[in-house]
């Protein structure tokens, strides 16, 4: 997910005001930011939403490493605009968790100097052409399971900013698929892309939806406040369920040797990801970590003169409004 | 007039649109705030959608069957109409919006004049264009007075990217055979005669943003008749067209 291994706070408050906020939550009603909430609800929600926009930022760099080689300008003004809706999911998200108390500023300091996260699929490099359909298709694909049922979590503005957010991820899922239906159709070599692609792409894909349920120590408060809607387990699974029929229609091969459709449980076996691995992407060892917080870094710090400039601008401006007054 | 030189004329405009677009698009994620993020992606977007106009038209009016993008991606350099300022690279945010706004200036007095030209096809897309590039020109405008009255660094930086970038800028207004043809048969203005309009809105921006223009008339020429490119723009093809040169046979 967008969102993975947020630690939930513990709460220790007032039980009576506790309980009136947990009736609230289980009777459907949204919190919105003036209300009274548990400070480990308002720490829990910073941290989740944080750490979704910062996957929405960071989200850019490993499709925006191919707009500049995009095959066609139609390829490449949908691409463009898929990078930017990302950069305004960033927006929104990061406007839902400045109601709660903290500053995009903030926010992106503490992204900046390694205190806060981003998932760990925007680690990974986009090495073909193919890579764009894959991201689109699998990258988007997992995050729609994710957010769509966050569209109703008890945060008022986090709800707000995922109903827009889910209407313009579907669409770049779509595209996605539209791109690896080219490839997949294409020439020996454009296939060999989209089937490359996939194979990278697979499991970094499963780990978005972060450790298993049985490893998973965060989960229970965070489901009773509204703020997960399903264990990650669950997810992974509808994912998997989903995903491979569309990969069939593809011809092309999930690279899980023990996939097997289960009669039982309605649904795949598949094989879990490699865990140690998503602990050292998470740790900062994964392919890109260097390069991508590098990146991000370098923009910021560039642009430091540029933010100060507009800044004394605009207060030159109003102090000669005054003055003319 | 002829076809050929309508067909040179819709690939400048077009290699102009195009040219920039890509180079306005190499910022994307690396903006100096989320909001130009945006913005600029906004403007390579309006930029991409116009060469599909301009470069679609050409093939039409060439009638040999290529397309806008076989225009676009199997050209190489000499082939090229795009004045050498939008080749520029992008050097800081300044020099891309300094770069931005001596073209939005020029662009949008253009396109005003094609808006009225004998040409359908022409009018239609410089109509669909003009309402774009208005907005663009109050961006870069707006962002040019910003970083050139704002501190002591950002008006140093843009003055240094405007000495930079002004010999680029008189190419623009220098007629040649081509447009003699276009502004013969109403299809599009003399370049020339747009140059007083730009000069006076110019002045005004530049004063605003506290930036002296350069005391000099000196113009690199080159770009929109191909005879010399810089040699940035090879660099800029080798990325943009290379997925169409290595498997030329494969649609995407
Ligand atoms: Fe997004
Ligand atoms: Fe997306």
């Amino acid at each position: 997910m967008y969102a993975q291994m947020v630690k939930s706070e513990a709460t220790q408050e007032d039980p009576e005001k506790l309980a009136t906020f947990q009736a609230r939550i289980d009777a459907g009603e949204k919190i919105e930011p003036k209300d009274w909430m548990p400070a480990g609800y308002r720490k829990t929600l910073i941290r989740q939403i944080g750490q979704h926009a910062h996957s929405e930022i960071v989200g850019q760099l490993p499709e925006g490493n191919w707009i500049t080689r995009a095959p066609t300008l139609e390829r490449k003004a949908i691409l463009l605009a898929k990078v930017q809706d990302e950069a305004g999911h960033g927006l929104y998200l990061y406007c839902a968790a400045e109601t709660l108390g903290v500053s995009r500023d903030e926010l992106t300091e503490m992204l900046l100097d390694g205190r806060m996260k981003y998932s760990s699929i925007f680690n990974y490099p986009t090495l073909t052409w193919a890579d764009m359909g894959a991201v689109g298709w699998l990258v988007d694909g997992a995050a729609i399971m994710n957010q769509v049922p966050l569209q109703r979590t008890s945060f008022g503005p986090y709800s707000r900013a995922m109903i827009r957010i889910c209407k313009e991820e579907s669409f770049h899922q779509r595209q996605g698929y539209d791109i690896m239906m080219k490839m997949a159709r294409g020439t020996p070599e454009q296939k060999r892309m989209a089937q490359d692609a996939l194979n990278r792409f697979w499991y970094p894909s499963l780990m978005m939806f972060g450790p298993s349920d049985k490893d998973s120590v965060h989960s229970a408060q965070s489901m009773a406040w509204k703020i997960k809607m399903n264990t990650n387990d669950e997810l992974r699974q509808k994912f998997v369920d989903q995903t491979v029929p569309q990969a069939e229609y593809l011809g092309l091969t999930v690279p899980d040797e023990t996939l097997t459709w289960n009669e039982e449980k309605g649904g795949y076996d598949f094989a879990e990801p490699d865990w140690k691995e998503f602990f050292e992407v998470i740790q900062g060892n994964g392919p890109c970590n260097t390069e991508r917080l590098a990146a991000r870094n370098k923009a910021w710090d560039d642009g430091k003169w540029v933010r100060d400039g507009l800044l004394a601008h605009a207060e030159k401006r109003s102090m000669r409004k005054i003055a003319a007054e | 007039m002829s076809d050929d030189a309508l067909f040179e004329f819709l690939c400048r405009m077009g290699d102009n649109t195009l040219v920039l677009g890509h180079r306005v698009s190499e910022w994307c994620g690396h903006a100096p705030v989320l909001e130009e993020d945006i913005a600029l992606a906004n403007t390579a977007l309006d930029l991409i959608g116009q060469t599909q106009m301009w470069l679609g038209l050409a093939g039409e009016i060439e009638g040999k069957g290529r397309s806008a993008d076989d225009l676009a991606m199997r050209r190489d350099v000499w082939d090229f109409r795009n004045i050498l300022l939008v080749e520029q690279p992008n050097g800081d945010f300044g020099q891309t919006m300094m770069r931005q706004f001596l073209f939005d200036l020029w662009h949008l007095e253009m396109l005003k004049a094609l808006s009225g030209s004998s040409h359908d096809r022409v009018a239609a897309i410089a109509a669909k264009s003009v309402k774009e590039v208005q907005y663009h020109v109050e961006r870069s405008g707006d962002t040019v007075i910003g970083l050139g009255d704002g501190t002591s660094e950002s008006h140093r930086r843009m003055q240094a990217a405007l000495d930079l970038l002004w010999p680029y800028v008189g190419e623009m207004f220098v007629p040649d055979h081509i447009d003699a043809q276009m502004s013969e048969a109403g299809i599009a203005p003399d370049p020339g005669e747009l140059r007083a309009t730009y000069d006076a809105r110019l002045a005004e921006v530049m004063t605003e943003a506290t930036l002296t223009i350069p005391d000099s008339g000196f113009a690199h020429k080159g770009g929109k008749s191909g005879m010399r490119h810089s040699e940035h723009l090879g660099h800029m093809l080798t990325q943009m067209q290379w997925l169409q040169r290595a498997y030329p046979d494969a649609t995407w």
